[in-house]
């Protein structure tokens, strides 16, 4: 097959995680694999790419990129697509990268394919695997013959795989970046605190946490595990904690490799927003809650019993 | 201020999803369709922002017979005027081409604002007001759940991993919606009274030079069911939570080794 290009996100001088599994997915699919990186001061960053699979990286280091905007990054990516002419656009399913994804496939005059979790190439084509009605059915579906393939991976199913390599760096210039929608500024949550669709370990409360001073209890477990905190959508509405912490079919949807679901009794919402995890643990003193039927592992008792001793021994490791 | 909400009209989040008989689409028995959760905050900003420095709330949606319900919700929660653009069930998840519709409704409006749901719960695609916004040649802001209107700008905070970014844009422009935004109303019984005597803006999809018989830019294969998990391993916890505590955590390291 042709080329995929990879758009490549990075913040503060580090290649997003989701963005190197996207580079290794495009990589062993075959073919060539192609980075666009847009920012200011990135050589460093744009030189390191080479080592997830970029055979050629395109490089657009301009001090209006060095904030993200979709007008901006959009001409970038186009005009890396007008050098590389791939067949396939793949983006991380970050934040980002579901923004921009859909900007500049209509900038293309192309359709695009949003949070594929599983692809098939057959011929040029790719047939994606992607959740819908929040992971309560999956769907199998492609660009309908559409020239590039855009498509967004969803950040933490497809393995990072590091190769020895080292790309050629192309830097685009002649940008004429036209930028109506401005970032003034990126308010970093305080603590460095991981996001649940970046997690690969996420431990979640709901109502049966009784108050939203008992979250500390949830991250005290989530600490121990290097997790997120996550919550369900009784928690939120009662206003115990934020709604960027939303697991459910009007949260987030996640996989990551372990969720752990402490009082929360599994309502069909939620249980769309999760059941893809990899190992699903429910801690619930009501037997016959909901989630244990989707969990790996159930603990029937008082998670305010049961998660400190937990804690204790994942220590203890 | 002119606002234009677009809606789309989808299952019931409590809905259980069955695949119907042509293995591409849900059997839709049995359904209760209602207004996208999104685009409850989409048509609850633009009220508020009507209310408070006047104009006029136009929601647009493209459906099927089964979106006259959703678009009657939210003429009864306050909007003025509503558009329903007929067909869309051989479009489904087909963003660009919904997003073309909704340009070919809204292009030739009075309008300083256009909002969507961050996405359409159900097709999950979260694309359509991006591409909307390339297709006018508009700004947009996705993702917001703070927003200050000024007369000819916007300010607004949209939600991204561990942050949010502040955005200033010019108007018009397009914003998709996040949940955090507003507390969605619900209609009043005066409203919805008067929601039903509203007239609705029928428009055949054709007449906007769409051929929905074309094949777009979105082929579904095949839809499925998620595959069934085996029964878990339960630990009772009850009388010793300490020991049932170990257990698991000594199971997720070595059975699980995801620890």
């Amino acid at each position: 097959m042709a080329g995929i290009l990879v758009f490549v996100e990075q913040r503060g001088g580090e290649v997003r995680k989701a963005s190197q599994q996207a580079l290794s997915e495009a990589k062993r699919q075959g073919g060539t694999v192609s980075a666009v990186l847009p920012g200011s001061g990135i050589s460093d960053v744009a030189s390191g790419l080479g080592a997830w699979g970029a055979d050629t990286i395109y490089v657009a280091d301009d001090a209006n990129l060095a904030l993200y905007s979709a007008e901006g990054y959009a001409e970038v990516v186009v005009k890396a697509v007008e050098k590389a002419q791939p067949s396939a656009l793949f983006f991380a399913g970050t934040a980002m990268g579901r923004d921009l994804a859909p900007r500049v496939a209509a900038r293309l005059g192309v359709g695009a394919v949003a949070d594929a979790v599983g692809l098939t190439l057959e011929g040029d084509t790719f047939n994606v695997h992607r959740p819908v009605y929040s992971g309560k059915a999956f769907a199998t579906v492609n660009t309908a013959g559409n020239l590039p393939q855009v498509i967004s991976l969803r950040p933490n199913v497809f393995a990072a795989e590091e190769v020895a390599g080292a790309g050629e760096l192309v830097a685009l210039d002649g940008l004429s970046l036209s930028i109506r929608a401005v970032v003034k500024e990126l308010v970093e949550t305080a603590g460095g605190e991981l996001d649940v669709a970046e997690a690969d370990v996420i431990v979640s409360g709901g109502r049966g946490i009784k108050g939203p001073e008992n979250f500390a209890l949830i991250k005290e477990l989530a600490d121990a595990l290097g997790g997120a905190v996550g919550a369900s959508r009784a928690a939120v509405d009662a206003g115990w904690i934020e709604h960027s912490h939303q697991v459910g079919q009007t949260g987030k949807v996640v996989s990551p490799s372990l969720y752990i679901a402490a009082g929360i009794s599994g309502a069909i919402q939620h249980l769309a927003g999760m059941s893809s995890s990899k190992i699903i643990v429910a801690i619930n003193k009501d037997p016959d809650a909901p989630i244990f039927k989707i969990a790996d592992y159930g603990v029937v008792g008082d998670l305010f019993d049961v998660i400190p001793p937990m804690v204790e021994a994942i220590k203890a490791l | 201020m002119n606002c234009i909400v677009c809606m789309a009209s989808v299952p019931d989040t409590a809905s259980v999803i069955k695949i119907g008989g042509d293995g591409k689409g849900i059997d839709e028995s049995g359904i209760k369709w209602i207004v996208s959760p999104y685009d409850e905050y989409a048509l609850e900003e633009a009220l508020q922002i009507t209310e408070a420095k006047g104009g006029e709330v136009t929601v647009v949606t493209y459906g099927p017979d089964h979106a006259e319900a959703a678009l009657r919700d939210c003429l009864a929660r306050g909007a003025h005027q509503a558009v329903h653009v007929l067909g869309g069930e051989a479009t489904l998840g087909d963003s660009f081409t919904i997003a073309k519709v909704l340009a070919g409704v809204i292009k030739d409006r009075q309008y300083d604002l256009v909002l969507c749901g961050f996405k359409g719960v159900g097709t999950d695609c979260g694309q359509v007001g991006q591409m909307l916004a390339e297709i006018l040649d508009l700004p947009h802001v996705a993702n917001v759940t703070e927003l200050e209107m000024g007369d000819a700008s916007l300010a607004a905070g949209r939600d991204i991993e561990g942050g949010k970014e502040k955005v200033e844009s010019p108007l018009p422009a397009v914003i998709t919606c996040q949940k955090g935004l507003n507390e969605p109303r619900y209609a009043a019984l005066k409203g919805i009274m008067a929601a039903k005597k509203k007239p609705i803006d029928k428009i055949e999809v054709a007449s906007l030079g769409i051929d929905e018989s074309s094949g777009g830019f979105y082929a579904v294969e095949k839809l499925e069911l998620p595959p069934q998990k085996a029964a878990g391993t339960i630990i009772q916890g009850e009388d010793d939570a300490a020991t049932a505590a170990a257990e698991l955590v000594k199971l997720l390291r070595e059975e699980a080794k995801v620890i």
